[in-house]
């Protein structure tokens, strides 16, 4: 096929199209990863029984800070690398900057605590956070992977750690309504992780999925 | 911002609001442009200059939803081109070596070639390849100019599904591209 007719070919393929569309399909991505992180957290941990009595401290605000600041940071970088010739811009500083201000409150946390500072970093449910994040985290992993591929990543391996990221902190939001622990270097620590697991396999996938 | 740049801008615009015109004169201009561009850059695979000038062309039309009309376009079509070029290296890794590095200057526009050689794969047979839900649209429509509705009458399809085969067969085309390339 000669390049003019595979122009004229593509040409009489010109249908209006929507503007943007990326912003609806990564909200519709979203609310359905949340929903989907929600329900299973509900369905196979249960929310803490003592909910009531948490949202009084200002520590469990911050647990859920502290992921939701991350999400927009990721969902910033997910948007932004899912498209050909767009800069990630500020999205690095504003995922830096939760990850400072827990390390900071952690350090603070740990500089002031009188006598067992390793219960503050281990806490008592450290492992079911490395597992419980990555397991909530699936619902939004496949919907922003599905949403990326749908659009064009020319940096694949990097658009999957932001998709897996984003997928991780939106979990991260919804478990920490299950999880007791309320320490800084806790959450600092084994939040981060948990929430870095479906990154690296997001930037593993990534090459192999989003070709285009 | 060049003149080139905008002139271009506006009508790639005028095809995302649906104008075929414009978008035909944009997806021409923008061949020239991007021949000269991968020219340059395969100047030791010139017989894949051609092939790489239609699976970007293709690539363009099938990502043109990615576009932000708020974006300059050079860093776009740059962005997109790059890709394809560095997928064509490495499918052909070990055979060539890049004479230019590519990340030098978004000199997409710099230069335009205006001489269509021969591509080597064609695109006609690989279109063969399709099932008939997405070829028939497709041939009916693109090689043999039928509207939506005739191409639906003709080929017993709903004007739906007509339209529906043509997306997703660009898309499959595209995709062939790929993985015929990888088992040359």
């Amino acid at each position: 096929m000669k390049t003019d007719d595979l122009i004229a070919m593509l040409a009489g393929d010109a249908n209006a199209v929507a503007p943007r569309v990326w912003q609806p399909r990564y909200a519709l991505a979203l609310g359905a990863g949340l929903a989907g992180a929600m329900l299973l957290m509900v369905l196979l941990l249960g929310v803490r029984p003592d909910i009531t009595a948490a949202v009084r401290l200002p520590m469990f605000w911050v647990k859920l800070a502290f992921p939701a600041a991350l999400a927009a940071g990721a969902l910033l970088a997910a948007v932004r690398l899912s498209r050909p010739g767009v800069a990630t811009g500020r999205a690095g500083a504003m995922l830096a900057a939760p990850v400072l201000a827990i390390w900071v409150l952690a350090a603070l946390a740990l500089l002031g605590a009188p006598g067992d500072r390793a219960m503050l970093v281990w806490g008592e449910t450290w492992a079911a956070c490395l597992v419980n994040i990555p397991m909530l985290s699936v619902p939004a992993f496949v919907a922003v992977f599905w949403v990326m591929k749908s659009l064009a990543p020319v940096r694949p391996a990097l658009a999957g750690a932001a998709a897996g990221l984003l997928a991780g902190a939106v979990s991260a939001v919804a478990y920490a309504l299950h999880c007791p622990e309320l320490a800084a270097p806790f959450i600092g620590l084994w939040y981060l992780l948990g929430m870095l697991i479906p990154a690296v396999l997001g930037a593993l996938i990534g090459p192999r999925l989003l070709r285009w | 911002m060049s003149e080139r740049e905008t002139q271009l801008r506006a009508l790639l615009i005028g095809g995302l609001g649906g104008d075929e015109a414009s978008y035909h004169a944009f997806l021409k201009n923008l061949s020239t442009h991007l021949r000269g561009f991968l020219r340059v850059r395969l100047a030791r695979l010139p017989d894949d200059v051609e092939d790489l000038v239609q699976e970007t062309l293709l690539a363009v039309h099938n990502q043109r939803h990615t576009y932000d009309p708020g974006q300059p376009l050079t860093a776009w079509i740059h962005a997109i081109a790059r890709y394809k070029l560095v997928d064509l290296l490495r499918r052909r890794a070990g055979r060539e070596v890049l004479n230019d590095p590519l990340d030098e200057e978004l000199q997409v526009f710099a230069v335009s070639d205006n001489d269509a050689a021969d591509a080597r794969r064609d695109l006609g047979k690989l279109l063969e390849q399709l099932p008939d839900r997405q070829r028939l649209p497709i041939v009916h429509m693109k090689l043999e100019g039928l509207s939506v509705a005739e191409a639906a009458r003709a080929t017993g399809m709903s004007e739906a599904a007509v339209k529906v085969g043509v997306h997703r067969g660009l898309k499959a085309l595209a995709a062939l591209i790929r993985s015929n390339d990888e088992n040359r």
